[in-house]
């Protein structure tokens, strides 16, 4: 939620939850929601906004003193002390101030699912647009083709799993091209689902033999499901079968009984059950909450030829993902994503994931706003669990230099300057601790981290 | 008797066709069984699981579908979602420009294997490995080395189009008839005389078989070639309405990449017609 903060609220809470910025964890999701609910600024007011803010937080930079002051003139008279002396006017307009795009007339490849929301959704509801570019959002078979299609230039950057550029650039699965994650897609939007005769077989430990599909061996969806499996006790190698399948054809193949289950992306997901084939064992939110899904990426020659082109077109899908990550915009959204153009799929279907109150296939209905949810930020830190991940299983031999191969690739650093021009706060750190299952991760400890683990390929 | 013949078969062809369609209609109907849900629960599920809807749509479901398709079928919604004359015009275009490329490339080799022992015995290792190999498995090859997917699927309807035209070109200008060759050597008629003069009508119906056989597999194959690389094209289309299991736009590509795969064998059988000449 840091990107949605206003410095100049006096009432925010000191560090404490799980961002960082609240008492505890139920403030945090308090403050989320009603954060939510403000109406959507417009550039200039946010650009304006973030000057301020970045001249307020560098003219007092501690916290407690900041809110003494905030508290004892009021947030107006702090920003007329501040213009005072400082020409606020100026500086926004040279924020806002970027060249002009190389190149306007620009393809994005995606996937059919919701993770792709922020990707699809600013064609329709014109982000593209607003950035001066003109975007054809084109749909893509499978994440192999998508790949391919990237590599081959016939996108210009395209919608691919949180792993695929980290894979595509150490040359796993393919010759090894440099590539570049300026922001993540979607956080949480997965979940596990089984087939509706296993209803009462809830238990990971009594899945032994029994048969997944995952959309892409370099896929969140991979290492999430493995790590659940491994945390009861079940290796996912040997224990049962993985398999990597398209997201589509999974309803069709749980409905044909050819595998048990699978972790897939939503509206997968939903759609089984909407289809009456199966029901939701769990949210992939239970497992890492605030986990990443897919991300937007580009190659790096792409971005060294057009430097402003892949700036506007990061600052449009940034400018999406927060328009998305507002809850009372996701009807909209969902209507907006569902014609055949683009996801084609049911709008109903499409609601549940976004709005998170959906059908668990059981005949219950749960409500969780946070089922999926947006973050630009590409947390380095992410990259540094991905990496671990893939070290675990046998994806990448030998020893890996984690910060380095995470700094290359996701583009925190661009994207915080991105983001602070475009008057929302990013984090100060691209590192964050996080945890999966209950387990803390440490991303200054890579090794220690995979070591802890029992199950795992021997390296 | 013959004359009569056609009228029963139509007979028997309608009632086919009525008997198909009653038991279809039969098959797919809403089970009775279905579990009761709060209405709540109800709004957000499909209709397979509220009213037992079978997940294979009746006949009319198709027919109003496809009433709806071809009512409009050159729309254009945007680079995901054409109409069905769209897509179809796509996948017809590829496939013309890769099975020409296939004749242009597979007749004159197809000649000269033929023509020479000599070349037909040292082609012929390749040929029999190349033949048998699945058109799709050339895709990744194709798209890592072509670096476009729309010139990929051209690729591949060239690849799987070349070797029926070229083994019967081959087989046909072989087996023309000796004394007509001998005939036009006492003659003494040229070697690019006679090929044109002689050998090539004798060898027509063999060549018009292989292209009718090729353009068979050149349809057959665009449908998957669509389908992996997506884009445009009616594979692309069976899989967009796939991808929102919707099988009654599934059920109405079928008919339709049935219906073109028709026209154009029929179109290359008349042609094969025209050259045909009674012995």
């Amino acid at each position: 939620m840091a990107i949605f903060d206003d410095p100049f609220d006096a009432e925010r809470d000191l560090p404490g939850c799980v961002c960082g910025q609240h008492r505890s964890a139920s403030e945090h999701e308090q403050a989320a929601l009603a954060l939510r609910c403000e109406p959507a600024d417009s550039d200039e007011r946010r650009y304006e906004r973030v000057v301020a803010s970045a001249v307020m937080r560098a003219v007092f930079p501690h916290d407690a003193t900041r809110r003494a002051f905030l508290k004892s003139v009021g947030a107006s008279t702090a920003l007329a002390a501040l213009s005072q002396f400082f020409p606020l006017k100026t500086a926004t307009e040279l924020f806002a101030d970027t060249g002009a795009p190389e190149k306007k007339d620009l393809k994005v490849g995606f996937i059919p699912i919701t993770c792709a929301t922020p990707i699809i959704m600013a064609a329709p509801l014109g982000f593209y647009a607003k950035h001066e570019l003109n975007v054809e959002v084109v749909k893509t078979a499978g994440w192999a083709v998508i790949r391919d299609k990237t590599i081959n230039k016939e996108y210009d950057a395209s919608h691919m799993l949180a792993p695929m550029p980290i894979a595509i650039t150490l040359g796993l699965g393919a010759q090894p091209i440099p590539f570049a994650v300026p922001a993540i897609e979607n956080i949480n939007g997965q979940g596990i689902t089984l087939a509706l005769k296993h209803k009462d077989r809830r238990n990971p430990k009594d899945w032994k033999g029994m048969k997944f599909a995952i959309p892409f061996d370099y896929s969140m969806h991979n290492y999430l499901l493995r790590y659940y499996l491994a945390e009861h006790g079940l290796d996912p190698d040997t224990d049962v079968q993985l398999r990597a399948v398209p997201p589509p054809e999974m309803v069709a193949n749980l409905r044909a009984d050819n595998i048990d289950g699978f972790l897939a992306p939503d509206n997968v997901c939903q759609r089984a059950i909407y289809d009456g084939v199966g029901f939701l064992h769990t949210l992939s939110k239970e497992i890492w909450d605030g986990h990443p899904c897919c991300s937007f990426s580009a190659s790096r020659e792409f971005i060294a030829g057009a430097p402003n082109s892949f700036a506007a077109l990061t600052r449009a899908i940034v400018d999406a993902t927060a328009f998305a990550s507002k809850a009372e915009n996701r009807k909209q959204i969902a209507e907006a994503i569902a014609p055949a153009n683009y996801i084609n799929a049911p709008v109903t279907v499409l609601e549940q994931v976004l709005t998170g109150t959906y059908a668990d296939g059981l005949g219950g209905i749960k409500t969780d706003p946070k089922r999926v949810d947006f973050d630009p930020f590409p947390w380095q830190s992410f990259a540094v669990w991905m990496l671990t991940q893939m070290k675990r299983w046998g994806q990448i031999k030998g020893d890996i230099d984690y910060k380095t191969v995470a700094e290359q690739v996701y583009l925190a650093t661009d994207t915080n300057k991105l983001m602070a021009e475009m008057g929302l706060t990013p984090p100060a750190s691209a590192y964050k601790s996080f945890s999966v299952m209950g387990k803390t991760f440490d991303p200054d400890k890579p090794d220690d981290y995979l070591a802890s683990f029992k199950i795992r390929r021997a390296s | 008797m013959s004359a009569s013949l056609r009228p029963r078969a139509a007979i028997v062809s309608v009632l086919l066709f009525i008997v198909f369609i009653g038991v279809w209609h039969l098959a797919t109907r809403s089970s009775a069984s279905v579990a009761t849900m709060s209405p709540e629960y109800a709004k957000l599920m499909g209709a397979q699981a509220t009213e037992g809807k079978s997940a294979m749509p009746g006949p009319l479901d198709v027919g109003a579908k496809l009433w709806e398709h071809l009512r409009r079928p050159f729309y254009d919604n945007g680079p995901n979602d054409k109409g069905l004359g769209i897509q179809l015009g796509y996948s017809i275009a590829r496939v013309g420009l890769g099975y020409l490329l296939a004749v242009i490339i597979a007749i004159p080799l197809g000649f000269l294997v033929g023509m020479s022992p000599l070349i037909s015995r040292a082609l012929d290792p390749f040929i029999q490995i190349l033949k048998p190999i699945s058109p799709l498995a050339w895709m990744p090859l194709a798209l890592y080395t072509i670096k476009d997917s729309g010139l990929s699927a051209i690729f591949v309807i060239f690849i799987c189009s070349v070797w029926p035209m070229l083994i019967n070109t081959a087989f046909g200008v072989a087996s023309v008839r000796k004394e007509w060759i001998n005939v036009a050597r006492t003659l003494e008629v040229g070697t690019i005389r006679r090929a044109f003069t002689v050998i090539l009508p004798a060898a027509a119906p063999t060549i018009l078989t292989g292209m009718r056989i090729s353009i068979g597999i050149a349809w057959l194959v665009i449908v998957a070639a669509e389908m992996l690389v997506g884009g445009t094209g009616i594979g692309y289309f069976v899989w967009n309405e796939w991808n929102n299991l919707s099988i009654t736009n599934v059920i109405i590509a079928i008919f339709l990449i049935g219906l073109v795969g028709m026209l154009l064998d029929q179109i290359l059988a008349r042609f094969a017609h025209l050259v045909t000449f009674p012995e």
